[in-house]
């Protein structure tokens, strides 16, 4: 590498450390969506760099479905602590005690899609006028066609067909009243590129995503963790395995990978010779051809 | 470990349609460097049979929204990854159509080089033209002409040099600076990631040997300095108390610990204290870098101020002329208010006149018509309520480009690049 060129993964972070920038500036009161998955958690990282020495000047936000893996939220709150900043949560299960969501029932019953509800509750109960979220556009083919500041109308609705053209490195944040904007700083970044900075910003990670025991079951050819909550087909068996997660959402629909991984090293290795993506585990996106865009119109993260 | 943590980014866009096999060479591309999974491929098989198509349509592979599977066409600009072991790379696919030009230009704001398709049995059509176009009014140091189908005409060298003429006079037209040739089968895959021994007479790259090797970030840190600020560092903590910085990200050029700086539009001058990146103190930096710099005088600066060096200023004036790019239905408005953004600064901007349109089919002025709708390319001038601080888009992308805000809707609705005005202008096409 000639001296005065970046890296890619120089080059990512410093973009995202200019949108996270952008957002401080231009916003009156953002949030950072954290869910306790490597993506929040590479964000979170970010935050405290762009805005470093001084405290990150935005509160985190946790849409808890209830389905947590208890490694998540003891990660979460060691890791607020240690930066200094706010935490809020959203609870899903509130929102089904007050009615404002019903939850769904049958063996494939999952809280992902009920936390838009709570999201846009709470994005409205605080009055937050950006939302910071740790979405990629590789990730889906829905989002690839996401903006970096992505605008939201006063129903919290994406309309993909109409968004703002973004051009050169300017952002445009300015809404009208009630409207609000999710920004995505990790646009540009890969699952390997999530996983390299890890490696090379030697980022602290829940043990989730290492190898370890854990009960699990197959379903439709995906393993899912197995929770007491859940409900098994009669043909459905737990079995003990060692496994991985590659992402980390809702345990109902986060798929676990068999695994023998210990190491960021091994991980990479793992992913570079994956034929599978990383969101191939997620039952919430096989709902449909368009789950994701359905989910993302309606206001989902 | 299989993974490399010192790659370069190379940022291409790809302009052509469904027609040229632009989506069939993307999917060749992701294809084979291996960056298309299983369950991607199995999700494009299911789909196509379910349309209908006999074979795997790899346009379904690229195409995102449920209107655009519907419909056979692309609406938007997708953003496309893939990574060899030299390069990663972001391909801002967009739409060929005429009524896109839109999507081409943000596409190719943010791009490095531009692949531009061309069947060889068609050669140069108007929409060559109109690509070529904006790959020129954007300034991409690279377009690599694709003539796509060789397959088609028997790969014949005669009909690739013909079309090679004829674009070298075009590319000549629009002070294109490197231009590149290959000729391919995307549907076979020749000269797209392997060499093909049907075409033995072209011994030059593979698209994707191009592509990793072509010169990337190259000279921007060579250019002036500009810092445009974008926020202020203050901690307020009793470890931090006297602590402030100037955060953004360099526009372009490098600055080092000590270098003698002025502050626009205040021409306060200082010298550099520290260069701060999280928590490292950094001799230098150079562009893009995104830093924290901090001065050894107390001055006042704040959000949309521009640090450059004090031997080498930036160009400040309120009247400006901008080759525009109108992003919106409703039309430009001569004489209207908009907000406009130029770096981390935003002011108001009237426009005076409309000089000419580009027709960009033809690539001829056409000075009588000033009505400048969704899509158009004009020329026009602007006065703005404080002087800018800019240089010509020619010579820095970031320093000279302006965004356009309707400032009821809120709408992006513009885009501009900073030119000299008409009677210094030499940018004639």
């Amino acid at each position: 590498m000639s001296k005065n060129k970046l890296t890619h993964l120089k080059e990512l972070e410093s973009e995202s450390i200019y949108v996270m920038r952008e957002v401080a500036a231009q916003f009156e009161k953002p949030v950072l969506l954290f869910s306790g998955g490597k993506d929040s958690i590479v964000m979170a990282h970010l935050a405290y760099k762009s805005f470093y020495p001084a405290a990150i000047p935005f509160p985190f936000l946790h849409i808890d479905t209830g389905h947590n893996f208890e490694e998540t939220i003891t990660y979460r709150d060691n890791l607020v602590k240690k930066l200094n900043v706010k935490l809020l949560v959203g609870s899903v299960q509130e929102s089904i005690d007050s009615g404002r969501v019903e939850e769904e029932t049958g063996v494939n019953a999952s809280r992902n899609k009920l936390q838009t509800v709570t999201l846009l509750d709470t994005l409205e109960k605080y009055r937050f006028d950006a939302a910071l979220g740790g979405a990629r556009r590789d990730e889906e083919k829905a989002r690839s066609k996401e903006r970096f500041f992505s605008h939201r109308d006063e129903f919290g609705q994406w309309d993909p067909k109409n968004q703002r053209p973004e051009l050169w490195n300017i952002f445009n944040g300015k809404k009208q009243l009630g409207e609000h904007f999710r920004i995505f700083p990790l646009s540009n970044w890969t699952e390997m590129d999530v996983w390299q900075y890890i490696l090379q910003e030697n980022i602290k990670l829940p043990s989730l995503y290492f190898t370890h025991e854990r009960e699990v079951f197959e379903r439709d050819g995906i393993w899912l963790a197995y929770y007491p909550f859940m409900q098994l087909k009669p043909d459905e068996n737990v079995v003990c395995k060692r496994v991985r997660c590659r992402t980390i959402g809702d345990i109902t629909c986060t798929g676990v990978t068999i695994s023998e991984a210990n190491t960021l090293e091994d991980i990479i290795d793992e992913i570079a010779a994956s034929r599978i993506t990383e969101r191939g585990g997620r039952s919430d996106d096989k709902r449909s051809e368009a789950a994701m865009e359905d989910r993302k119109k309606a206001g989902y993260f | 470990m299989s993974g490399y943590l010192d790659m370069e980014l190379l940022r291409f866009t790809t302009a052509g349609s469904v027609d040229d096999g632009k989506s069939t060479l993307i999917g060749r591309l992701l294809y084979d460097s291996k960056s298309i999974f299983e369950d991607q491929i199995e999700a494009v098989k299911a789909a196509s049979d379910r349309l209908g198509n006999e074979e795997v349509n790899l346009a379904l592979l690229t195409d995102g929204l449920r209107a655009e599977r519907e419909q056979g066409i692309t609406i938007d600009v997708a953003y496309r990854y893939f990574a060899t072991p030299k390069r990663k790379f972001i391909i801002a696919d967009t739409p060929g159509h005429i009524e896109y030009t839109r999507n081409m230009v943000t596409g190719a704001s943010t791009a490095d080089a531009a692949i531009i398709l061309v069947d060889a049995r068609n050669g140069i059509l108007e929409q060559t033209k109109r690509h070529s176009y904006i790959a020129s009014l954007l300034q991409l140091d690279n377009v690599i002409l694709a003539i796509n189908k060789m397959d088609l005409v028997d790969f014949s060298e005669d009909v690739f040099n013909k079309i090679k003429s004829e674009y070298e006079v075009i590319a000549k037209k629009l002070k294109l600076k490197h231009i590149h040739y290959i000729p391919i089968s995307a549907r076979d895959g020749d000269n797209v990631v392997n060499p093909s021994d049907r075409i033995p007479w072209y011994k030059g790259n593979t698209l994707l040997h191009l592509l990793e090797t072509l010169p990337v970030q190259e000279g921007i840190s060579e250019l002036p300095f500009r810092f445009p600020v974008q926020y202020v560092i203050r901690p307020q903590s009793d470890k931090f108390h006297d602590y402030r910085a100037y955060a953004g990200r360099l526009a372009s050029g490098k600055i080092k610990v000590g270098d003698r700086v002025t502050i626009l539009p205040s021409f306060t001058e200082s010298t550099v204290k520290a260069i701060d990146e999280g928590e490292a103190s950094l001799e230098q930096a150079f562009a893009p870098q995104s830093v924290a710099i901090r001065l050894n005088d107390d001055v006042d600066v704040s959000r949309g101020d521009m640090i450059v060096k004090s031997d080498n200023l930036p160009s400040i004036d309120a009247n400006i002329s901008l080759l525009v790019c109108w992003l919106n239905h409703r039309p430009l408005s001569i004489g209207a208010k908009y907000i406009i953004r130029h770096t981390t600064d935003e002011l108001f901007g009237i426009v005076k006149d409309v000089y000419f349109k580009v027709n960009i089919n033809t690539l001829e002025n056409v000075p009588d018509d000033k009505t400048v709708k969704m899509n158009d390319i004009a020329h026009i001038r602007i006065k703005t309520s404080k002087p800018l601080r800019y240089d010509l888009y020619s010579e820095n992308r970031i320093t000279g480009s302006v965004v356009i805000i309707n400032e009821s809707t809120c709408e992006t609705v513009g885009a501009g690049m900073i030119v000299e005005s008409l009677e210094e202008q030499t940018f004639s096409i």
